[in-house]
């Protein structure tokens, strides 16, 4: 089963942090990415560039509409993500506790649905 | 590591809590003592206690207790109560309003009237840099490079100005939002550029200041969605400090753009600085003078090497950037990018023509940019005299070595060539 790992970074915090501190938790994200592509659990991952780059588009009476900024204004806002192909939720969860964001943000754990049949 | 994170959450959550706490007090320095007394109260509750949920909310909550005691004992607590609006005496915020505070809106109102039009540029500058970006008086001291007691004296008068003003506590709408906003903005590159090139003093960069700046720049951009200037100020901070690890060489001394090494430019902040611009030009606002600037930075940032930079389309924009704002700085800059398109004689005939401005001549960069387009016209004497002009002028250490150099290279009779001077004519947009 694959899961998504989404990763929810309060980003006042990342903000917060020093230029050494930034790439400290970089190299973190780099060790955790080495060992989850050796146990083979990686599918897929990036970070994605900080919310004000972030357009959020909607089809309203036929047109599409689109905003800047991220879909919502919350303190926690989507920093990048993880694919990861693990037996049980609970699996997943755990990979999930090891990402570096979790201890300044949130993981969300959501199971991919498989179109493949 | 606990301390480590305490300190980190601290400062992610300050400047709101400071916000809110000048907001409702509308005084900063009751705001300000309320705000370390509760900082302390912190530091002796979170590492045995652990962190609260919502740390604002708990900081402001024991700050705002604080500044009511410390009102009630005060001799001006009448007039205080007042301006509180409180009849029956002074209420704390009831737990379920502070629970749905958004201490982004007071930092915002914060911000706009750290730049207010009432106080003077450098008034704004310092207020921002110590209540929004939570710099201590000294470090704002020294990164104006004046004395403490010097800097202390510009906050104490800007605050009280505020006061007497009866400081509005409000983001403003409409079309006072624009003209506000560009207050602001010049604020923020003002902090920018005192980083990126620094007055005076031995380094030519400031980088803490550059960083805080985009900082800035980034809870403006999240807080005011949808600003095309704002979001090409902060696209334009991006590029220009991809470059910031390579415009200084291990000396101090500037290494001009065409001799950096383009591989050491970071290309996470050229790729988002790009990204932001792209989103900015989309928003079809009037392109202002920051997305324009950001247009022409992108162009230096993504050209693969020096001799792929290009100048016709840079020209182009500088006539742009002269409709929208015509300073002599910027004409400076369009002669020397047609210097660069057409050759060193066109250059020179538009310096020509930039003469008459007095601002210019006691800018060292125009003689500087003389210098080097005589020196490529082979007027040896001429050169020297304009660089020595330019000595004569600069007040950063880093860059006078880079122009006593110079010098030396013309005395010594060397001729103008690739190798001499690689790249372009110096000019402030050029390290």
């Amino acid at each position: 089963m694959q899961y998504m790992l989404l990763i929810w970074e309060n980003e006042a915090l990342t903000a917060a942090k020093s230029e050494a501190e930034q790439q400290a938790v970089f190299a973190e994200y780099m060790k955790f990415t080495d060992d989850i592509r050796n146990r083979d659990v990686f599918r897929a991952g990036d970070p994605l560039l900080p919310s004000e780059t972030a357009a959020t588009v909607r089809v309203r009476d036929g047109k599409p509409v689109t905003t800047d900024g991220p879909f919502a204004e919350t303190r926690e806002q989507l920093g990048g993500y993880y694919i990861v192909e693990c037996e049980t939720l609970e699996q997943a969860c755990g990979y999930a506790a090891r990402i570096p964001g979790a201890r300044d943000g949130a993981i969300e754990v959501r199971p991919i649905m498989q179109m493949d049949g | 590591m606990a301390e480590d994170r305490i300190a980190l959450l601290l400062r992610a959550e300050i400047p709101g809590v400071r916000a809110r706490l000048i907001g409702a007090l509308r005084d900063f320095d009751r705001a300000e003592d309320a705000l370390q007394d509760a900082l302390e109260r912190a530091w002796e509750r979170w590492p045995q206690d652990g962190v609260p949920d919502r740390p604002a909310a708990w900081l402001y909550r024991v700050a705002e207790r604080r500044a009511f005691d410390a009102l009630r004992h005060d001799d001006v607590v009448q007039r205080h109560t007042t301006l509180l609006g409180s009849d029956a005496g002074i209420a704390p915020t009831p737990e379920d309003l502070l629970a749905r505070a958004d201490f982004d809106d007071d930092l915002l109102r914060l911000i706009f009237t750290c730049c207010h039009p009432l106080l003077r540029p450098d008034a704004r500058a310092a207020l921002t840099l110590r209540t929004v970006l939570d710099l201590s008086q000294d470090e704002v001291a020294r990164a104006f490079l004046v004395e403490p007691r010097t800097l202390e004296q510009r906050l104490v008068r800007a605050k009280r100005r505020l006061r007497e003003a009866g400081m509005e506590w409000l983001v403003p709408s409409g079309a006072e939002l624009d003209a506000r906003l560009d207050d602001v903005l010049r604020v923020a590159y003002l902090i920018f550029t005192e980083g990126y090139s620094a007055t005076a003093g031995e380094r030519l960069t400031r980088p803490d200041l550059c960083a805080l700046a985009i900082v800035l720049m980034r809870r403006l951009n999240r807080m005011l969605r949808g600003r095309a200037e704002a979001l090409g100020l902060l696209a334009l901070m991006l590029l220009q400090d991809s470059r910031s690890a390579n415009r200084t060489d291990p000396a101090g001394h500037p290494v001009l753009l065409d001799d950096q090494d383009r591989s050491r430019w970071d290309g996470a902040k050229i790729r988002e600085g790009s990204v932001l611009l792209e989103k900015a030009l989309h928003l079809r606002q009037a392109p202002g003078p920051y997305q324009i600037q950001a247009a022409i930075a992108a162009l230096h940032a993504n050209a693969t090497s020096a001799g792929a930079t290009d100048w016709d389309q840079i020209t182009a924009l500088y006539d742009a950037l002269l409709k929208v704002d015509d300073t002599p700085v910027i004409r400076l800059n369009r002669a020397v990018a047609i210097a660069m398109a057409r050759g060193a004689a066109a250059g020179m005939a538009e310096l020509d023509r930039l003469k008459s401005i007095t601002t210019l001549q006691g800018y060292h960069p125009y003689h500087a940019a003389r210098g080097a387009l005589l020196w490529r016209l082979q007027r040896r004497g001429d050169a020297v005299r304009c660089y020595r002009t330019a000595l004569g002028l600069v007040r950063n250490a880093a860059e006078a070595a880079f122009l006593r150099r110079r010098i030396a290279q013309l005395e010594a009779g060397e001729v103008f060539t690739a190798a001499a001077a690689p790249g372009g004519p110096e000019t402030p947009q050029s390290y």
